[in-house]
């Protein structure tokens, strides 16, 4: 298969911080690739060099065959950018932001007009269209930001954390918007800090930590290797932690890792009956709990299990 | 660079400018600053101390408003600075600068808009100093020649708060830097008093500070009187601006976007 972007040997320094430490990355045509890790993991760097914002240190890369440093500007008609960096002008309404960036992509004014009701249309803001993007809610942002990167029919689109910071519902509209996206054949790069969302709309993904690639993978290969839930347990007493922490670990083969502070015991876990079967044994015991869950994991948890080591700034 | 792409860098140039002028429309506040300050300081200085300065409030309004015509003019070019930092801080920029278009668009685009504002800033403080008692004792195209000097001189001083703009992080920091750049540029000029009352080394800036000739410029056109010098020495001024800012603010933009 064709690819739309090709990656190799990345390198961009800051100073002492390596924000790329070599990253290679290969993006099918008309797939959707997550790139996933922890804030500072180089992602958005990443991102800013494929989309000619940023000129890398050492290595190369090329949007369908055209050089990012060498021949920005045929990169620059291929793409779209949106995300926490590239944004719209709150002053202005939904319709002036999109006839403004129609307009520098040489529509006439009609046409201008024209493409920009289609895509508030496409993106049901017709009714604020209107309106100075900066009433808008978070998730009708987003979506007008989406819309501004579309403009030019981009076949490639650049996700910068399209949905962090919004709540639930916000979130699953723009993924809904995204999966249309990808039907009609555009080829997306998607960065976030949540596995989830890789899961739901990445084709594979790429886990970055400290500026370098740790692991690659179809979402269920690497769900695999993960655990797919947690079993989470609270003891009521603090007393009962170290008969619960045996319940759990015989449980599901794992050792549990365990905050002495909180008395909170966390496990990876494969099958979520283990659930129902944790209840009956605690119950067994005489032991009640605070807390009981089960959840997907947390990328803490991801990246324990891809690096075996922690991401910076949890607790060891 | 072909005709082709320098029409487009222009057109370019031109949507961007209208994104400013949008902006202009949609916070008039951002115009207050530039319009109410020097009405207030108008009103202040003229009838405050225009009888102690000049005999009397009428002769003192003759000479202060082509000085405030340039103080208001400086603070208006000052703004592009603010306005830019705020672009980039907002990721607007890295919208644009992901897209097939020149590079300097929306530097041409932001001075372009601020050209709009130097307008508005011109038109309304002339009329409130003709409501006032304020007279043109020349003619309209004196009137014009002096509007459009002072237009050039707000264009060429820009580059400087682009500079500025560029260098620092936040828009608060490139606001607050530029107040204490002119503040003392502007008052350590003849726009509100003469010089001749200054001590030395005062009296020796005030007397070439570019507010100082650029003031007496626009008396001379619109007051009458001596044009000759003062023009020259403005127009120094202006050319040595745009020969030094033109080329750090460029150097600043590259760098920052």
């Amino acid at each position: 298969m064709a690819l739309a972007i090709r990656a190799e040997g990345l390198v961009k320094h800051y100073g002492e911080t390596k924000a790329l430490d070599g990253v290679d990355l290969e993006v099918p045509e008309g797939r959707v690739v997550g790139v996933l890790g922890p804030n500072g993991a180089g992602k958005t760097t990443a991102v800013r060099v494929l989309a000619t914002l940023l000129r890398p240190d050492a290595g190369h890369a090329t949007v369908h065959g055209h050089d990012v440093v060498k021949d920005p500007r045929a990169v620059r008609s291929l793409i779209g950018l949106t995300g926490q960096y590239a944004s719209v002008d709150e002053d202005l309404s939904g319709t002036e932001n999109l006839v403004l960036l129609a307009r520098l992509l040489d529509h006439s004014r009609a046409g201008a007009r024209a493409r920009a009701a289609e895509l508030l249309e496409r993106f049901e803001l017709t009714d604020a269209a209107g309106r100075a993007a900066k009433t808008y809610s978070g998730g009708m942002r987003r979506r007008l930001d989406l819309a501004a990167s579309l403009v030019g029919n981009p076949s490639v689109l650049y996700l910068d954390e399209p949905t962090t910071g919004l709540d639930p519902h916000a979130r699953n509209e723009v993924w809904a918007v995204v999966r249309k996206l990808v039907a009609n054949g555009v080829t997306v790069l998607l960065t976030t800090q949540y596995l989830e969302e890789a899961d739901q709309l990445a084709d594979s993904i790429t886990v970055f930590d400290h500026g370098r690639v740790v692991a690659e993978g179809r979402p269920d290969e690497l769900k695999r290797r993960v655990g797919g839930q947690t079993l989470q347990v609270r003891p009521t007493s603090l007393r009962d932690l170290d008969v619960v922490q045996r319940i759990l670990g015989d449980l599901t083969g794992v050792r549990p890792t365990r905050d002495d502070d909180t008395g909170l015991l966390t496990a990876p876990v494969n099958d979520p009956v283990l659930l129902s079967t944790l209840v009956r044994k605690l119950d067994d015991a005489g032991i009640t709990a605070d807390e009981l869950a089960l959840r997907l994991p947390s990328l803490d948890e991801v990246f324990l299990a891809l690096t075996g080591k922690q991401t910076e700034g949890s607790p060891a | 660079m072909s005709t082709i792409a320098l029409d487009r860098g222009v057109r370019h140039g031109f949507s961007l400018a209208w994104r400013g002028i949008l902006k202009i429309r949609k916070n008039p506040e951002q115009l207050m600053d530039v319009t109410l300050a020097p009405i207030i300081f108008l009103v202040m200085f003229t009838y405050l101390f225009g009888g102690a300065l000049a005999g009397s409030t009428d002769s003192y309004l003759q000479m202060l408003v082509p000085g405030i015509m340039v103080m208001n003019i400086l603070q208006a070019s000052m703004t592009a600075g603010v306005q830019l930092n705020t672009d980039v801080s907002k990721g607007v920029f890295d919208r644009f600068r992901s897209m097939p278009i020149a590079r300097s668009a929306p530097l041409v685009g932001a001075v372009l808009a601020d050209v709009v504002r130097y307008v508005v800033c011109i038109v309304v403080l002339l009329v409130v100093a003709t409501i006032m008692g304020f007279r043109v004792q020349t003619g309209p195209v004196e009137l014009l020649v002096a509007a459009g000097l002072t237009i050039a001189f707000g264009l060429c001083f820009c580059w400087a708060s682009v500079f500025v703009g560029m260098l620092l992080k936040t828009p608060q920091a490139v606001q607050g830097m530029m107040f204490v750049l002119i503040m003392p540029l502007t008052f350590g000029s003849n726009v509100f008093v003469g010089t001749d009352t200054m001590p030395g080394w005062l009296k020796a800036w005030a007397d070439i500070s570019p507010v100082s000739l650029l003031s007496d410029a626009l008396r001379g056109l619109l007051n009458g009187g001596a044009i000759a010098g003062p023009l020259t020495g403005s127009l120094v001024w202006m050319v040595a601006a745009v020969a030094v800012f033109f080329p750090l603010a460029t150097w600043a933009y590259r760098k920052r976007v």
